[in-house]
């Protein structure tokens, strides 16, 4: 389903030769990449192989010791995470980091926190363009409530929902951001196959009405060749293949390394 | 049957995001509102006022203040009597050096000094947290103790180191009897409570439980981690000074650093455990707790005991009374009074169909 009408653009976000390690342990080693506009890149590899720590480096959580990551066209060694998020750049999380104790709504509306310009105090006012800041930041908080099928648990607490709702409202969340490039960590683990169809089909729309730019981690090769334009591999913290998922299934390497070992 | 949403439809985002959504919780704040401006003031008599009442708000103020930083922001801080203290030295030494300016005005500064001082010793906090923050939090505490009682410029070299208060004069009249002195106070701390209840539904608060809730995560939504922790203490310190103002003013009627010892912070502390972290009503309930628990103990003996228990025996008591819940409401239900609150509200709501 690789889909035909869709304008794959220029190179968004370059990797180079990205080396991190924590203390001896090396996670990853000169891993080169690009992302390309409007496309969904899917990294795959098995555990440990470093791919949550690469969308760690690409938002700033991580700071690699070597190579440079160049993003809209400015290169930076390192980056602070609130500062990759004002450029656009949004995640979801491998275990879900919510904010539990507050409403779904409220989480996604933290989301929202880099539109609003209102300073506090006119916050302890709540009053004239405040208020007006807050109604229109949750009236695009509804639309996403709505595109996410989230309506019934808008005021409930994230922390009483099941797995599968949680991650929905962390893409939420991210979607709130309106971002330009969204970093999904494995955003359909442990769910069951009605659960990740919905998400595939989330993915798919964001990617296509908002032309926004995914790079996602995924275990459930099915679903990667399914939604994904292209498909780099990652095994001991080094890159071992890149291509369209039919080049990456057919390679020997990665048919040793991965898709030959049943997870 | 009385207390439920139904047919109250919510037409608008305004409507929903309005600060007691829900009709009779608005009629609620509103009858209490007015007892608390009208009623009371002409019913209680002085001692009740006085001793009780005034104490009572200017509690609820600084566990308000405190709720702020630990209940919403998640910074554990035990300086919080520390900060009061600076907002009462701020305003005396503000009254006495320069006349001129009114004594609200003062305490609008002394809290704004607080905040300073807040912010310097929320510092460590970008790098330390829970245990160790509370810690450093200790160190701004008896630091600031100390230097209130060494450095005699804070206290015009007063040989006692207690001062009166300065008298509060305003537009030609004194704030000295209990009830004018209630009805300021309570002015005071209504404005406070509603701007905190704003703040905290608006992105500032969300951006505070951000930070609580999962710290990684609120930096890669935007958060500047540091800017929001800071801001957390700078309001946190601004409501602890005034309310230190107050104390000194309104109701101890001298300025001395005793009353801001470690004590007072634990005990404010409590207030927020019993009342609710991260809870605007629960600061105010668990200040009334704290405030009426030793009242209450007390006629309880005397009608149950016929006075029998010495004064040493129910002070006791009342440590231990105080300890049990605090454990109970840390294991059982962090979110304290106002959560039982609410769940009684629910229970009312589905009433007489609980199911
Ligand atoms: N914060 C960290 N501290 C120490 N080691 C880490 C940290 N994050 C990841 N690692 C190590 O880096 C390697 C790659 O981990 P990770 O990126 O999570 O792999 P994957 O997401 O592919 O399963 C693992 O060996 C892991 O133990
Ligand atoms: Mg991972």
């Amino acid at each position: 389903m690789s889909q035909a009408h869709k304008k794959i653009g220029d190179i968004m976000l370059k990797v180079e030769d990205i080396s991190l390690s924590f203390g001896g342990v090396r996670a990853l080693s000169g891993v080169s990449f690009d992302v390309r506009e409007h496309e969904i890149l899917a990294i795959i590899g098995p555990n440990g192989a470093g791919k949550s720590s690469m969308l760690n480096v690409i938002n700033g959580v991580y700071h690699p010791q070597e190579g440079a990551i160049t993003y809209k066209g400015s290169t930076r060694k390192q980056m602070r995470p609130h500062q990759a998020a004002k450029q656009g750049i949004a995640r979801t999380f491998q275990n879900i980091a919510l904010f539990k104790g507050m409403s779904t709504l409220d989480n996604i509306m933290t989301g929202r926190l880099l539109k609003m310009r209102r300073n506090f105090l006119w916050q302890a006012l709540y009053w004239g363009p405040a208020q007006k800041e807050e109604i229109e930041n949750r009236m695009v908080c509804e639309k996403i409530i709505d595109f996410l099928e989230i309506q019934a648990i808008r005021k409930t607490p994230v922390g009483r929902l099941p797995y599968g709702l949680q991650k929905r409202v962390e893409l939420g969340r991210a979607l709130a951001m309106e971002p330009d490039l969204l970093l999904l960590d494995e955003p359909m683990a442990g769910m069951n196959v009605e659960e990740k169809e919905d998400m595939c089909r989330f993915v798919l729309d964001v990617n296509d009405e908002f032309g926004t730019t995914i790079a996602l981690i995924e275990h459930d090769m099915g679903v990667v060749m399914d939604i994904s334009d292209r498909v780099m591999v990652l095994d001991y913290g080094r890159k071992i293949a890149d291509g369209s998922p039919d080049e990456v299934r057919a390679d020997q390497e990665v048919i040793d390394a991965y898709l030959g070992v049943s997870h | 049957m009385f207390y439920r949403e139904a047919g109250q439809f919510k037409a608008s985002y305004a409507a929903d995001q309005s600060i007691f959504p829900i009709a009779q919780d608005r009629f609620g704040v509103l009858v209490i509102l007015a007892v608390a401006f009208v009623f009371v003031p002409l019913v209680a008599n002085e001692y009740w006022l006085r001793s009780i009442l005034t104490p009572f708000l200017i509690f609820s103020l600084a566990a308000l203040g405190l709720n702020i930083l630990t209940g919403y922001a998640g910074q554990l801080s035990l300086g919080t009597a520390g900060f009061m203290a600076v907002g009462a030295f701020a305003a005396y030494n503000l009254q006495i050096r320069i006349p001129e300016i009114p004594f609200i005005l003062d305490f609008v500064l002394a809290g704004l000094i607080a905040a300073a001082v807040g912010i310097l010793f929320g510092l460590p906090s970008l790098r330390i947290k829970g245990f160790y923050l509370a810690v450093a939090t200790l160190a701004a505490q008896f630091f600031l103790e100390w230097l209130f009682t060494r450095v005699g410029w804070f206290t015009n070299y007063s040989s006692s180191g207690v001062i009166t208060a300065p008298p509060m004069v305003m537009f030609g009249f004194e704030f000295s009897g209990a009830q004018s002195r209630y009805l300021l106070t309570l002015s005071i701390v209504a404005v406070l409570a509603l701007a905190a209840k704003n703040m905290v539904r608006s992105e500032i608060g969300r951006a505070w439980m951000a930070v609580r809730d999962m710290d990684v995560a609120a930096e890669v939504i935007g958060i500047r981690l540091l800017h929001t922790k800071l801001l957390a203490f700078a309001v946190s310190s601004f409501y602890c000074g005034i309310a230190g103002a107050l104390w000194a003013y309104v109701y101890l009627g001298t300025v001395e650093p005793q009353a801001f010892d470690i004590f007072r912070s634990f005990e404010i502390l409590f207030m927020i455990i019993i009342g609710g972290l991260g809870s605007i009503l629960g600061s105010f309930l668990g200040a009334a707790f704290i405030v009426l628990l030793p009242i209450v103990l007390n006629n309880v003996s005397s009608i149950f005991a016929g006075g029998t228990l010495s004064a040493h025996t129910l002070s006791h008591l009342e440590l231990v009374i105080f300890g049990s819940l605090i454990i109970f409401f840390l294991i059982v239900e962090p979110a304290g009074l106002a959560r039982l609150w609410q769940i009684a509200k629910e229970k009312f709501r589905l009433w007489p169909f609980p199911y």
